[in-house]
């Protein structure tokens, strides 16, 4: 595209600029896709004025059109900023890209006004102007989709940490090694199933080994005492292993109270403490040499 | 006034709570029960909440009043099949029910009743009204 | 913030505590709560009931389901025109291991809540008001 075709555009941009968002906001107003229940008028005049006022910038600088180029950063920024904000309060990415493409029909009202007398130009500048605002729409789609994949891939990380099996250690006796760092919700969510599985087998007790969790803060120690105390209400008892050193020290200063728990400091001896009470024992075999 | 049924079952006495009680019919409970392990010389009681989705600090009072009161009168208490969400809400509520003992099922707390009482062999089932089935 | 519906209830017997327990159940599950927070505000408006009947002669509770962006929520408002509390933070709490009155529920009701309220006046009736988010 030549460069002077460009700045035509950016003259009637100018020269119209007023009565271009008027009927800009009129189109958006009557249409569904707006969602006047999620955006105020006020809202939607800001970034219409605002897109309007880039996009003429970015016109009047020329250059190529491809969105890549430096003249469209502030473009750019205001759809990445609109198109964050509409997801957020629950815009579909189709209705955020109406936003830019509802611009067309009081763009070309406004061309077909200027270049009416030349048919030819009417209709080139018609298709640059339908092509840059398809480029500005999809854009706004791409960037929905790169919101999701980004949540996608941080609810993969937290279910990578979250899945921690509660393991059957033996009849009556369940295990449940966490790992990673906790934080209150996953401790609640945890300790929730724990107990549900406490339920399930019947077990009378589970040990809670910690050896894969490099710190616990109050808020988490205080997650474990309960689920503990909630064990026991329902007629289990819980050991917890794996305290290490850091651990221990944390515990204390804190001045948490774990004098009516069992602990021990791996899991090997937990399970050892589990079999006794229970009333098992490991015996080793005479036989096979 | 409906009231919760006590099973005799040997020296064990059976109550299953599967109502949503008012104040008035835990307390007669916890009054029948007291009634019932000195007139049937009951050495265990055995107390099925499983039903139970809610356990306010009340019915948890009763629970430990029942369990202090059979002591006394030489008799083992279990409570059995507490709810997660129950235990959950007892925890954060605060109480402790440290006199209870309990069980996750009705195997485990007779194992835990015959063991605290000395004759562990159950003679007979007998209805509410201490009568035989014929 | 906002209110999507509400419900008055009376709450002056016994039998108006049970009935309070089940229509908050049915709240919380339709607003969409998880098993073990229905259960904590059941629990709470269980608690509260009993001390709108026993300790101020009767009163109302009010249900609100509530919103306030995407969060959802369960709003009750308990309301007696009893003889009111004079000391608050004594009633707030605990005060089963002593015996006295208030016992676990006020404290408790608070620590089963995501957010708590009381107003009372010695004379003029107390107002507690608890909320639980989804």
């Amino acid at each position: 595209m030549s460069p002077d075709r460009k700045s035509r555009i950016a003259e009637f941009l100018g020269r119209h600029e007023k009565e271009l968002v008027r009927a800009w906001i009129d189109r958006q107003l009557a249409s569904v896709a707006t969602r006047r229940d999620l955006i105020s008028e006020g809202d939607l005049r800001e970034q219409s004025s605002q897109f309007l006022r880039h996009l003429r910038d970015a016109a009047i600088a020329g250059g190529s059109d491809d969105l890549a180029g430096s003249q469209w950063d502030a473009l750019r920024e205001l759809l990445g900023e609109i198109s964050q904000s509409r997801a957020r309060l629950g815009f579909t990415p189709t209705e955020t890209a109406m936003f830019v493409f509802s611009l067309k029909e009081p763009l070309f009202t406004l061309l077909r006004q200027e270049l009416g007398s030349d048919p030819s130009a009417l209709a080139e500048e018609a298709w640059n102007a339908t092509a840059l605002l398809d480029r500005l729409g999809l854009y706004t789609t791409d960037l929905y989709q790169r919101g999701r994949d980004q949540i996608i891939v941080r609810q993969q990380q937290e279910m990578m940490e979250l899945s921690t099996p509660v393991v059957q250690l033996w009849e009556g006796v369940l295990g449940l090694p966490l790992i990673g760092t906790l934080d209150s919700a996953r401790t609640q969510i945890v300790m929730e199933s724990l107990l549900q599985r406490i339920v399930d087998t019947g077990a009378r007790i589970a040990i809670i080994d910690i050896t894969g969790v490099p710190t616990v803060d109050t808020l988490v120690a205080q997650h474990l005492l309960k689920t503990v105390a909630a064990a026991r209400l329902m007629g289990a008892d819980c050991i917890i292993s794996g305290i290490r050193p850091q651990i221990a020290q944390t515990v204390v200063h804190l001045g948490l109270d774990l004098t009516t728990v069992v602990t021990k400091a791996t899991l090997a001896d937990a399970f050892a403490v589990a079999l006794q009470r229970v009333g098992l024992s490991v015996v080793r075999s005479a036989a096979l040499r | 006034m409906d009231r919760i049924p006590i099973l005799k079952m040997g020296p064990m006495l059976l109550v299953s709570i599967q109502v949503d009680m008012h104040d008035e019919l835990a307390m007669s409970l916890q009054d029948d029960l007291t009634d019932r392990i000195v007139g049937d010389r009951a050495r265990g009681v055995l107390i099925d909440i499983s039903s139970l989705e809610v356990v306010d600090s009340f019915i948890g009072r009763m629970l430990g009043n029942i369990a202090a009161m059979a002591k006394v009168l030489d008799a083992e208490t279990v409570v059995v099949g507490m709810r997660p969400a129950v235990a959950i809400t007892l925890v954060e509520l605060g109480m402790s029910l440290s006199g209870v003992r309990t069980a996750l099922n009705v195997e485990r707390a007779m194992e835990m009743l015959q063991m605290a009482t000395a004759d562990g062999r159950a003679t007979s089932v007998e209805g509410p009204d201490g009568r035989h089935p014929d | 913030m906002a209110v999507t519906r509400t419900e008055k209830l009376p709450v002056h017997v016994a039998s108006d505590v049970v009935r309070v327990r089940q229509v908050v159940r049915a709240w919380a599950v339709q607003i969409g709560l998880n098993l073990v927070d229905q259960t904590k505000i059941v629990t709470a408006a269980s608690e509260l009931a009993r001390n709108t009947v026993i300790y101020g002669g009767g009163g109302t509770v009010e249900l609100e389901s509530i919103t306030n962006g995407s969060r959802r929520g369960l709003r009750l408002t308990f309301l007696d025109y009893g003889p009111g509390i004079a000391d608050i933070d004594r009633a707030l709490t605990d005060g089963f291991t002593t015996g006295t009155g208030l016992g676990l529920g006020l404290g408790g009701a608070r620590r089963l809540s995501n957010e708590f309220e009381i107003r009372s006046q010695p004379g003029a009736g107390t107002t507690v008001r608890i909320t639980r988010w989804t």
